[in-house]
């Protein structure tokens, strides 16, 4: 397939710490294609922010830190690269668009200073056609009066104009893979709607791929095109967003989507009962097996894998395992 | 901006207005009488009661001070009573000397505190962080008359690479104005360079948390921009407030240094005023180096401020 | 407490300078004991000797043995942290105190008056104040003692800032328990973990301040073991003899050293924001 822009191979990401070892992000695989939006779903701490930051590799770099499994970018392997040939892949190849606007830009430099060095490091801009460059990105994301605005201080923007600064900045190297983690998490709802269609707006101009990692099945619903469901350090289900909310298989997923509130529904809102597990101290079997309302005894011997339910659903459940009947 | 320094100025005041009378009481808290000093074996009652008019000694307290205040404000300290040269005259020969030696010092702190304050940050827990953090310690221990004396031992007297006392003026001989402070200013400039290094390296850890600090990484900034470009110059912020009471305090330290180089500042000038019961020299010493001090710390407010885009904007 | 007990155990700098702070605390206790020799005696027959098994850190221009006074020496350095950090702790504790919580002209007063002190370097002031008061011990222990009220005064006026409004003070108030009351029952607790911090780092200060006023000739009287009188009178001697200049030296760093050592221990043992984040 020559459109797969991204092809992540049982990527794992484990931190050695005295309490044991981490395993933050644990074999996990999945692809995104050029102009496609794959959503990552899951609750904080499961490895999904992990998991952006091990593509980009920043992470790896203490002796604490192991990442292993192989992250093909474009036919390439990311994680074999010298770093000399990733700083030239992050902030152009690959933008990130990082969760809390607020702190994410340098409070000491103006707001198109910070877009403007992306071009100037990568592309080894004239400082006046770097400037232009920032301009146009903030005019690109909508803010208004943007040569007054590129002069500004990120204290002087507000917090939806900082996000979409955030995103001028991610965008300013012409990225073909854009990874937006939590993008709209801080802001309020209807900041976050425009936040959305703007990077809807920005795929279709582009055909750039996008990872959008959330815990919001809400944004996943409005603009991704596939899902990926992670749970302590693994993917759990993994399925095109109107199957996955049409026919949700593994059992966490259905306890998500559960809690999710419909329209006009009068049912009562169910949460997940229980913890995640603790991420050093995991038994053999399947991470969710204590909080399974369907759990047996195969269960808590070994992790199961994902078995394919259909043609482009795959879940990580015994339930679903056809030759064990 | 503008209203920040303002409100900075206001503050200062006070505390001016604080120090002036501080110098001026202080020195009529000295046991023994001024004129007692002055007519010395020529004391009779008479006499005594026309000097005191003189000086405006039979006054109250109070408009003594106002007195005194206004002549200060147009630069007349007095004269001195172990010399009869004016005050202000005697100091300003020797600021110059004080000025030097404290820029040396405050130059040679942060020569050495700043990259090795962010270095210990960013390689946290290396040995190299282990030995900045030891260095620093040990800065803020050792006495800085002691170092003074050490250094004069080796480089003066065992190896006699450099003099041990004495000042050569800028202008007389470069080189050998390089050589007469030397020593002085790294030794007046350690204990600077060991808090300014501690402060350095906290500031930078918390700065290398940041998420705006991730982001740049994530921009394909290479590591030396990222700890340069993108972390030291917010970590230096807070660093910067240090720097400005650090040199105060030099100015206190410079009355020890200057003793043992033998070096004819504004602190040497103080421990002669003492030690020959100068009052008037000692009083216009101790207002001047209060008042840099002062001076010193609104010039780095206002540094603060402008490094501070938050503050300058505002 | 426990828990400050094992955090304050981690951090083996602090222990390290709370053992070395014990050894010369029992070191100036049993002087006597510890010395082989008079520090006060004066022996021409053995001026200037080197260091040897007789005189173990060597002899100064008089024939004193040096061991012996840097032993006598920790006395004099301890008397003055002890007495001048105590006087500065509680002067400028009762200061801050009322300070924060009166409020209003008294609050400002105060205030400018710390702000005023604070304008002059700690070691000038401290000189200032010795030649007004003239040399000796109990006048150069006050003279630091003063320097350092500020620093005090300003600690436990925020600490009162902070918790003055918070609702057990108020309750309390409410109650019509008397000020004085309050402040000691209930404020100064709360104030004392950044005191106590602040007395250790004093503690250091104190003993450099006194070696140097000593060295400069401000501090206690000439004959004394003192840290800092050593090292003046070495400077005369040390072209021909280095340990005179090289053993006081190392003492009063091992001491200021050990105390801030300590002093940054107990601070990261003591620190709230820390404590609240392990919990």
């Amino acid at each position: 397939m020559e459109d797969v822009l991204l092809d992540v191979k049982e990527l794992k990401t484990h931190f050695k710490t005295e309490k044991g070892v981490v395993k933050a992000v644990d074999g996990i695989s999945f692809q995104v294609r050029r102009g496609e939006i794959l959503g990552i779903v899951g609750e904080s701490g499961c490895g999904k922010s992990i998991t952006s930051q091990s593509i980009l590799r920043l992470v790896g770099y203490k002796r604490n830190e192991l990442v292993s499994g192989q992250v093909l970018f474009e036919g390439e392997d990311l994680l074999t690269k010298k770093e000399k040939n990733m700083l030239a892949i992050r902030g152009s190849k690959i933008g990130l668009i990082a969760q809390d606007p607020m702190t994410s830009l340098n409070p000491v430099y103006t707001v198109g200073n910070q877009i403007a060095e992306v071009p100037m490091i990568h592309e080894k801009a004239s400082k006046k056609s770097a400037w232009q460059t920032a301009i146009a990105m903030l005019k690109k994301v909508g803010i208004p009066s943007a040569e007054d605005r590129a002069d500004q201080y990120p204290h002087q923007f507000s917090g939806g104009m900082r996000q979409r600064g955030v995103i001028g900045m991610a965008l300013a190297g012409n990225p073909s893979l854009l990874i937006a983690d939590e993008p709209t998490t801080a802001l309020d709802v209807t900041i976050q709607a425009q936040v959305l269609d703007l990077m809807l707006k920005l795929r279709d101009e582009t055909n750039a791929g996008i990872i959008m990692i959330t815990h919001d099945l809400g944004v996943v619903a409005e603009i991704c095109d596939k899902v990926a469901v992670m749970y302590a350090g693994k993917i759990v289900e993994q399925a095109p967003v109107e199957e996955l909310f049409a026919n949700p298989k593994h059992p966490y997923t259905k306890g998500l989507l559960k809690s999710l509130p419909k329209l006009g529904d009068k049912e009562r809102l169910q949460p997940v009962e229980g913890q995640p597990p603790n991420l050093n101290d995991l038994h053999e079997g399947c991470r969710f097996a204590d909080r399974c309302p369907f759990v047996f005894d195969k269960c808590h011997t070994e992790h199961p894998p994902l078995f394919s339910t259909d043609s482009n659903h795959r879940t990580a459940c015994y339930l679903y395992d056809e030759e064990a009947e | 901006m503008g209203r920040y320094i303002l409100k900075r100025l206001l503050i200062a005041i006070p505390v001016l207005i604080g120090i002036s009378f501080i110098s001026f009481f202080l020195v009529r808290l000295v046991p023994g009488d001024t004129v007692t000093a002055l007519l010395g074996s020529n004391y009779n009652e008479e006499q005594a009661l026309i000097l005191r008019e003189k000086l405006g000694l039979d006054q109250p307290l109070i408009v003594q001070y106002g007195l005194w205040m206004a002549n200060v404000l147009q630069g007349d300290l007095g004269y001195s009573s172990f010399t009869n040269q004016p005050v202000a005259t005697a100091l300003m020969e020797r600021l110059p000397i004080t000025i030097e030696l404290t820029v040396i010092s405050v130059v040679f702190a942060l020569i050495i505190a700043i990259p090795l304050g962010t270095y210990a940050a960013v390689k946290r827990n290396s040995p190299m962080d282990y030995g900045a953090s030891f260095f620093g310690m040990f800065g803020i221990s050792v006495p800085n008359f002691w170092l003074g004396t050490i250094m004069i031992l080796v480089f003066s007297l065992h190896w006699g690479i450099l003099p041990s006392g004495g000042f050569v003026g800028l202008a007389e001989d470069l080189g050998g104005n390089i050589r007469s402070m030397a020593m002085p200013g790294i030794a007046l400039g350690t204990a600077v360079g060991a808090v300014v290094m501690r402060m350095t390296r906290s500031s930078m850890l918390e700065v290398v948390g940041e998420e705006y600090m991730k982001m740049a990484k994530a921009k394909g900034v290479s590591q030396s921009r990222w700890i340069w470009k993108h972390g030291l110059k917010n970590a230096l912020i807070p660093v910067i407030t240090v720097v400005g009471i650090q040199t105060g305090y030099l100015l206190g330290g410079s009355v020890v240094i200057e003793q043992i180089f033998s070096l004819p500042g504004v602190g040497r000038l103080a421990l002669q005023a003492i030690a020959n019961r100068d009052y008037s020299l000692l009083q216009g010493a101790i207002l001047l180096i209060a008042t840099t001090f002062v001076i010193i710390n609104l010039i780095v407010d206002i540094l603060y401020a402008y490094l501070n885009p938050k503050i300058r904007y505002d | 407490m426990i828990d400050f007990w094992k955090r304050f155990k981690q951090n083996h700098m602090a222990v390290i300078g709370f053992v070395i702070i014990l050894i010369i605390l029992l070191t100036a206790i049993f002087a006597k004991w510890l010395t082989p020799y008079d520090p006060y005696e004066m022996d021409p027959v053995n001026r200037l000797q080197s260091p040897n098994g007789e005189f173990w850190f060597g002899t100064d221009q008089f024939g004193r043995d040096i061991f012996s006074r840097i032993v006598y020496g920790a006395r004099i350095s301890l008397q003055v942290g002890i007495i001048a950090v105590g006087f500065s702790f509680i002067v400028g504790t009762i200061m801050g105190l009322i300070a924060g919580y009166s409020g209003g002209w008294v609050d400002n007063l105060i205030s400018r008056i710390t702000d005023v002190l604070f304008s002059f370097p700690d070691i000038l002031l401290a000189l200032v104040i010795m030649a007004i008061l003239g040399s000796s011990l109990n006048n150069l222990m006050l003279a630091i003692g003063i320097v350092y009220v500020p620093i005090f005064a300003r600690i436990a006026r925020g600490t009162v800032l902070n918790i003055k409004d918070s609702l057990y003070i108020e309750a309390a108030r409410s109650m019509g328990v008397r000020p004085i009351t309050i402040l000691w029952r209930h404020i100064l607790p709360n104030a004392m973990a950044p005191l106590i911090v602040q007395i250790t780092l004093s503690f250091a200060f104190a003993i450099l301040a006194e070696a140097a006023l000593s060295f400069l000739g401000l501090g206690v009287s000439p004959d004394t073991p003192s840290w800092g009188i050593m090292l003046s009178e070495a400077k005369d001697w040390m072209e021909l003899s280095w340990w005179t200049a090289i053993f006081p030296g190392i003492a009063i760093t091992l001491a200021v050293f050990s105390f801030n050592i300590m002093g940054d221990g107990l601070r990261d043992a003591l620190d709230p924001r820390l404590r609240n984040e392990k919990s």
